[in-house]
């Protein structure tokens, strides 16, 4: 799973799932889906930025907060340095307030070429930060996540995170706030089971793994093979986990659609139809 | 003493646990209330009221077992979804009869199978820990043994988190982090090490409020100073109003 490539450069690419060769910019076009099977290749925060929010109106929050080796974990500081150049952010989630379809929202992009996704302090704050200012502000927040999981080199510093982010999620959920999480692949650990399973509405992205305990950690408790599918957005949706599965292409509408019913702006007062319909 | 030592010392067969703490720190006082009432009745959380120096207050456990068969039963202290609801259910309820709400903690983890994830293990931990984090009523913590990530977080939302001095609290065990740092589980010594997982690294970190000394020996003396200060804790806690108190439980979150 942490081998799958992100795209490179060159001219055609293959996709995982149907095999076929690919124009990479057929795949541009099409938001980084595979044309011929559907399949959602991962696609780092900026340009989820670019695809969700409408055009320039993204603010982005503490974009120079980064993480320190706080309880000096063995090679956690090289790693960091690595997952900045890498990556080219300062930590695993983008935070800002942005407007969806005329909408203004605070959007966190959490970002898989940062060691993964992985929750460190910084990365909780940041949430919790965001949600903060939502309370304040009285506005919506949509969340996209992809995380490994808590980030192992912050320690037990790495799983307060969950509480801190919960309580955040909290306080914004009681002042009668709309929270949507889009789920996208990977979500799995201490990411699933704090902020990603908190929203009001959970979307995802078609095929995501979405988990709490990765495959591999469960095929080696169980030792059994699991089921095909077995922890994909479309098995979670079956459980009754997650509210729908979108297509990354309608994701933007999706959002729009739901946060135009969360407006209190459907109705006006004479009880005409909002022209916007 | 190393920090494997501690490891070794949390997970020992014959430690305390939580039936121990229980029946030591309540007497025939408790009453044992079982099931999520969604699901199933996961017997690796236990769960009930008691009387605690003249008041009620509810008791939430995550109990290993005492021996094979115990242990076979309890799941190991392994809990599944409707555990965590369980627990959840129990504190609601503490929440309504106004009664403070003490957690034992003694897991390597929440249970990573088939049922567990089907039945929304991360979904259940995190409505614990967003609900905890509200609920109008004082909620103290106490690690007796494993405190094995969200599986243990699950439980430890709390005003006060008080530790066993040999017991672990980690975001990974020791042998996962070996697996993936070194790719090697067997350095488990060296990961316990560099995880910051015992009483005193935690109560460093500022993650904990007291260390329980524990005797070469467990006896009645350490449950019965144990119950005292729990009554004393509670007494504290329930001097605050709910806003403070709320106000209080964010903040102790908030700062890491």
């Amino acid at each position: 799973m942490e081998n799958q490539p992100f795209i490179p450069d060159e001219l055609w690419v293959k996709c995982p799932v149907c095999k076929n060769p690919v124009l990479s910019a057929d795949l541009n076009e099409n938001n980084k889906v595979c044309p011929k099977c559907g399949y959602h290749f991962r696609i780092a925060a900026r340009q989820r930025i670019r695809i969700t929010a409408d055009e320039g109106s993204f603010r982005e929050f503490d974009a120079e907060m980064t993480s320190e080796n706080v309880i000096d974990f063995p090679d956690y500081t090289r790693k960091l340095k690595n997952a900045r150049i890498n990556s080219g952010e300062n930590e695993s989630v983008i935070t800002g307030l942005a407007s969806i379809g005329g909408y203004p929202v605070v959007l966190c992009v959490m970002n898989s070429q940062f060691m993964m996704g992985s929750m460190g302090r910084v990365t909780g704050e940041k949430i919790t930060r965001a949600f903060e200012y939502a309370t304040e502000n009285k506005l919506p927040v949509v969340v996209f996540t992809v995380s490994g999981g808590a980030r192992m080199q912050e320690g037990i510093l790495s799983l307060m995170q969950m509480a801190k982010t919960s309580g955040a999620v909290k306080r914004h959920s009681d002042e009668g706030l709309l929270y949507i999480t889009v789920l996208t692949d990977p979500t799995t650990g201490g990411v699933t089971a704090s902020f990603a399973m908190e929203g009001d509405i959970i979307l995802s992205e078609p095929k995501a793994l979405i988990a709490f305990a990765g495959p591999r950690v469960i095929e080696q408790t169980i030792r059994q093979k699991l089921p095909k599918d077995f922890q994909s957005a479309e098995f979670l949706l079956d459980k009754g986990f997650i509210d729908a599965v979108v297509p990354r292409g309608e994701m933007r509408d999706t959002l729009t659609k739901i946060l135009r019913l969360h407006s209190g702006e459907i109705l006006t007062e004479e009880g005409e139809t909002d022209e916007r319909i | 003493m190393s920090a494997f030592d501690s490891v070794t010392a949390a997970r020992a067969n014959d430690r305390p646990t939580a039936v121990d703490y229980i029946t030591r720190i309540f007497g025939n006082s408790f009453i044992e209330f079982h099931g999520d009432r969604r699901f199933a009745d996961d017997k690796a959380v236990i769960g009930g009221i008691a009387e605690l120096c003249g008041k009620a207050v509810t008791v939430i456990g995550l109990e290993k077992g005492r021996n094979l068969n115990e242990r076979m039963e309890r799941n190991f202290g392994s809990a599944h979804p409707e555990g965590y609801r369980k627990a959840l259910r129990l504190m609601k309820q503490a929440e309504k009869f106004h009664r403070p709400v003490i957690c034992f903690v003694d897991t390597s983890g929440a249970y990573c199978g088939i049922g567990a994830e089907e039945r929304g293990q991360g979904q259940a931990i995190a409505e614990n820990l967003m609900e905890m984090m509200t609920l109008k009523t004082p909620i103290l913590s106490i690690f007796i043994g494993e405190g094995g990530s969200g599986g243990a977080l699950a439980l430890a939302v709390a005003d006060e988190v008080w530790m066993l001095e040999n017991a672990i609290y980690s975001v990974i065990s020791p042998e996962g982090c070996a697996s993936i740092l070194w790719k090697d589980s067997s350095k488990t010594a060296e990961a316990s090490e560099c995880l910051k997982l015992t009483s005193k690294d935690l109560f460093k970190l500022g993650v904990i409020e007291r260390i329980i000394r524990e005797p070469k020996n467990v006896d009645s003396i350490m449950f019965d100073s144990l119950k005292t200060l729990i009554a004393q804790t509670f007494d504290k806690l329930g001097g605050l109003d709910t806003d403070t108190l709320l106000e209080k439980r964010y903040n102790r979150f908030r700062k890491y």
